[in-house]
């Protein structure tokens, strides 16, 4: 297998090995990027000379002799809404297009300190608002199984790269499923973590309060170790957990006999795909062989996940967006305004996507006086009553299972209008409102070979747990190991 | 008619605290613009709020002065507005569940006391500063923006603006005790926006709420107030109806007496879209912790005029000017337990004339603070003991005060330096008076007799002797003692 389509602990046991070097691995990845990029699409900024500039340093402090850590010298890549000092962060918006921040985030200078090399930023619907990266300001990155279908999103630039041999590994941030449903739409795996287990300092805010930044991986070893590097209390972020950081991949390889997984049967409502229902009645029947005791689970309340959701994060979203007004960076109108308020206003209208602004505009319709208690108030109560729900259902079952999205893969253009875009979100963003941990792993293909996920959730800080079931799976059902259609040879489509 | 006045005082007082509210970024009034910024204070994308844990400690020190309940669990707001000094276009804020809730504080209003409750203290981000320069430009200094400030609002309990200066006189004298605010109008460091109506209390009827802004002195809030009492007055005697609004305080000058004028209509004010502030969690005040404050409190100005009055037999009156300041206080403190001799309330009552007399005309003259001055308060101690035990006349002390104060040299070095004779001990004079007694004895038989007004000779003879660096009080005292009159 060509070096770009392996996984981060097979190549880092050669860099250790010393089979490899950073830099060979780097170019091999930079060439793939080079051969494959113009048709995938998935950077908005590709940080060639940077990545190079790391993989030499890696290879001149193994050369000397250090003992480097397990993801030094790996390729990755970073969704655009985390900052970077040393590449634009745009956000795939006008807004911030030109936008370099002064400061690395939290997770970037982990990263950065880990010895990763970073590939470049990736497209994302504007702010990551959607889910499809059909919402990006700049373009649209195709689905490396399907280069006519969407990769999901938002993080759909980091899933895009990571299965196309792009980047080894990549960052994704998932408000409502912006991590799950792309890892779920190409074939990979992808983790939400715990709300509050990964710091949030420097990931420009959609909604804070749903807003996680997690793995995009080709395996479940590779989420262990890259969310092993990732997790951890941050001074600099209030909402990030100040408990210990267990090692990912001590429980995987163990198995799971005895291991309660409940299935809500609420998650398998009447729109989701045939094909898709039956994968997931698959991979559970499997777990099943594996020793998990399964039974049926139920969520009453999950039905007004959906709604509530759009209340919470547009909401969020309007406050935290106001900053983008011009004054001190980001688009400003050049046309002549009368005073501040126009300046605003011009400034905004010229350079946020027509999502972004709806959302904007139905958070701040939520927030106002005398809505406020009919919209956000109940839906924050609403919230309440879904997190009682689940910590009912985690007291009979140590995880539960159920479908990423509904779908398949759609066609650009499919989901034209909004509401149907957001239903593409029902599975997914009930965890977000809850707050709990849940990945995302290939479970099958539909009859036309489009990749399909499942999805495995847990209760509050149970990743260990989570990651040993998902492993277990994996190793016993083997899709991870299948790789996007898309050859260097394979030219010709759009 | 039978009117009211309805006044109630939001006051923003900026917390000492070295770093801001919500990042690490120094509160140095003196910094040059925008040198003391950062990510955070500055909006960047990204950036997360931390709560400076000495702010929270602060106004829940604020909260237990102004005998507040505090809160167990309290949480901050975002409120929401748009506004080129604020950078994230929204303002850290309380709005549900503030710190600290339900309290009061005792004022003197003319002899009367009044208790005037406290509704709420919060605490809040400061915003940057806006200056508008000649054409069509604006700067932005971002230095103030996210400095802790502490909200505290009043019921409307105070019925005049003489009560209304009161209220704000005592306010800023506990925060200065406590040491959470500087108290500085001018620098606007405590700023106060009064609210203010009049009612007809037969009729019930109203005036809509004016709340007022630009005040910067004591005396803007005094003026203010009763310049819109007056006017609301006015109209409600016409049958005019007052609408709520905002007003702006412009000071008198040649052209014009003060007046306020509209800045903002009901219609006009803003809807904040509070809601929690997602970004920060809930702040958690522990009993642990709330001992630890409370254990922390200073005396606060009302308990240290009662003891005051009790350990140094002081009336009310000279302790509440003894206390008026923090600094103050403490100077007469030190000063009163450096006296060696006599009792403690002779001392004090020594020490407390001196400071309300000389210390303070001085202080007045030369505009310093007390705390700047270079006399210690043992240097005053020796000079008054000086004085007491006759070796300085009142004259020569008050000039030897005047240079000590300037200098901070010790009395004995002035009064070497300068020259001054001063009469050895008490023993010394007392020879000196037994000596004009024995050349003088017909006039000391006069005195004798009952021809007291004769004395007057005696003492002017000692003086003469001791070419006057004698005590007249003293020498009366002592020629008291020889005759036996
Ligand atoms: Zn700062």
């Amino acid at each position: 297998m060509e070096l770009f389509h392996r996984t981060a602990h097979e190549l880092a046991e050669l860099l250790r090995r010393k089979e490899l070097s950073a830099v060979e691995l780097c170019d091999a990845v930079l060439g793939r990027i080079e051969a494959v990029e113009p048709r995938v699409r998935a950077y908005v900024t590709v940080m060639a000379d940077v990545a190079r500039e790391q993989a030499k340093a890696v290879d001149a402090r193994r050369a000397a002799g250090e003992d480097l850590p397990p993801l030094a010298g790996i390729p990755l890549a970073v969704k655009d809404n985390m900052c970077t000092v040393d590449a634009p962060t745009t956000c795939s918006s006008k807004v911030l297009e030109h936008f370099v921040a002064p400061y690395d985030a939290t997770v970037v200078a982990r990263a950065r300190q880990a010895g990763c090399v970073f590939t470049g930023k990736t497209n994302l619907d504007e702010f990551a608002m959607g889910s499809s990266t059909e919402n990006s300001a700049f373009f649209t990155t195709c689905n490396p199984w399907d280069l006519e279908r969407a990769p999901g999103g938002s993080s759909g630039g980091s899933a895009a790269a990571t299965a196309a041999g792009e980047a080894i590994i990549a960052l994704g941030s998932d408000t409502g499923g912006s991590i799950r449903q792309p890892a779920s739409f190409c074939s990979l795996v992808g983790l939400k973590p715990t709300y509050g287990r990964v710091s949030r300092y420097g990931l420009v805010a959609f909604a804070s309060s749903l807003d996680q930044i997690g793995p995009l991986t080709k395996d479940v070893r590779d989420t262990a170790l890259l969310m092993n590097l990732l997790a951890g209390h941050d001074p600099m972020d209030s909402t990030s957990a100040d408990r210990p950081v267990p090692d990912l991949t001590e429980l995987l390889g163990r198995d799971i006999r005895g291991i309660r997984i409940g299935v809500p049967k609420e998650f398998f409502a009447e729109g989701t795909d045939p094909e898709v229902a039956n994968a997931v009645h698959a991979a559970i029947r499997q777990l099943e062989s594996l020793g998990a005791i399964v039974g049926e689970a139920s969520t009453p309340t999950v039905s007004y996940g959906l709604p509530t959701y759009y209340i919470i994060a547009p909401s969020e979203a309007s406050s935290n967006l106001a900053r983008f007004d011009g004054v001190r960076y980001g688009h400003r109108t050049s046309k002549p305004v009368a005073d501040n308020v126009e300046l605003y206003e011009q400034s905004r209208a010229e350079s946020f996507g027509p999502e972004v602004q709806r959302r904007i505009m139905i958070g701040t319709y939520a927030l106002s006086a005398g809505y406020y208690d009919a919209y956000y108030l109940k839906a924050q109560k609403v919230r309440t009553l879904l997190k009682r729900d689940f910590d009912k259902v985690f007291e009979q079952f140590d995880i539960i299972a159920w479908p990423t999205s509904p779908c398949l893969p759609f066609r650009f253009g499919e989901r034209g209008d909004p509401l149907s875009m957001y239903m593409a979100d029902v599975c997914t963003i009930p965890v977000n409102m809850v707050g709990i941990p849940a990945v995302s792993l290939p479970c099958g293909f539909s009859s036309g070979g489009l990749p399909i996920g499942i999805q495995l959730g847990a209760s509050y800080f149970e990743e260990p747990k989570l990651l040993q079931v998902a492993y277990a799976y994996e190793q016993s059902a083997g899709f991870h190991a299948r790789r996007a259609p898309l050859g260097a040879s394979c030219g010709g489509e759009a | 008619m039978a009117l009211e006045a309805i006044i109630g005082l939001e006051v923003h007082a900026q917390l000492l605290t070295r770093s801001k509210m919500f990042c690490r970024c120094s509160t140095d009034p003196s910094a040059g613009p925008n040198t003391v910024v950062c990510p955070i204070c500055t909006a960047m994308p990204g950036v997360l709020p931390v709560i400076n844990r000495r702010a929270v400690e602060l106004v829940v020190r604020t909260g237990l002065a102004l005998n507040c309940s505090i809160a167990s669990h309290s949480i901050f707001a975002r409120k929401n507005y748009w506004y080129p000094d604020l950078p994230k276009n929204y303002q850290i804020s309380q709005y549900e569940l503030p710190l600290c809730r339900d309290g009061y504080l005792d004022i003197d209003v003319n002899g009367q006391k009044r208790r005037i409750r406290i509704r709420r203290v919060h605490l809040e981000e400061d915003t940057g500063k806006l200056y508008h320069t000649a054409g069509n430009e604006s700067r932005i200094d971002f230095n103030r923006c996210g400095v802790p400030l502490m909200e505290i609002v009043s019921e409307p309990d105070m019925r005049s603006a003489d009560e209304a200066r009161e209220y704000l006189v005592a306010l800023r004298q506990v925060l200065r005790y406590i040491g959470v605010c500087t108290g500085n109008m001018e620098e606007g460091s405590f700023r106060c926006e009064p609210n203010v109506n009049v009612r007809d209390t037969e009729s019930g009827a109203k005036t809509g709420i004016s709340e007022l802004k630009n005040l910067n002195s004591f005396r803007a809030v005094h003026q203010s107030v009763d310049f819109e009492i007056a006017r609301h007055t006015r109209l409600l005697q016409r049958g005019e109806t007052v609408p709520r609004q905002t007003r702006r305080w412009h000071p008198s000058d040649e052209s014009r007496g003060g007046y306020t004028d509209v800045m903002r209509s009901k219609e006009e004010a803003h809807d904040y879209r509070y809601f929690p502030e997602p970004d920060l969690v809930p702040m958690r005040i522990g009993d642990d912790w709330l001992s630890e404050i409370r254990a922390g409190m200073p005396e606060l100005p009302q308990q240290k005029r009662e003891r005051f009055v009790s350990q140094y037999a002081l009336t009310p009156y000279d302790a509440g000017v003894l206390t008026q300041s923090l600094e103050f206080a403490q100077y007469f403190e030190a000063a009163v337990a450096a006296c060696r001799a006599g009792q403690v309330a002779e001392a004090a009552k020594r020490v407390s004339k001196w400071l309300q007399g000389e210390m303070s005309r001085l202080l007045n003259e030369t505009g310093q603070d007390i705390a700047d001055v270079p006399a210690r308060p043992e240097h005053v101690a020796e000079l008054l003991e000086l004085v007491e035990e006759g070796k300085l006349t009142g004259t020569i002390a008050k000039e030897v005060f005047e240079e000590m104060f300037r200098t901070g040299k010790p009395a004995p070095q002035i009064v070497s330096e300068r020259g001054i004779e001063v009469v050895g001990d008490a023993s010394e004079l007392e020879r000196i008076v037994d000596q004009v007694l024995a050349d003088h004895a017909e006039v000391v038989a006069k005195v004798k007799s009952g021809k007291t007004q004769s004395k007057g000779f005696l003492v002017g003879q000692v003086m003469k002797a001791t070419r006057g660096q004698a005590v007249p009080q003293i020498v009366n005292d002592i020629i008291d003692r020889r005759l036996g009159v």
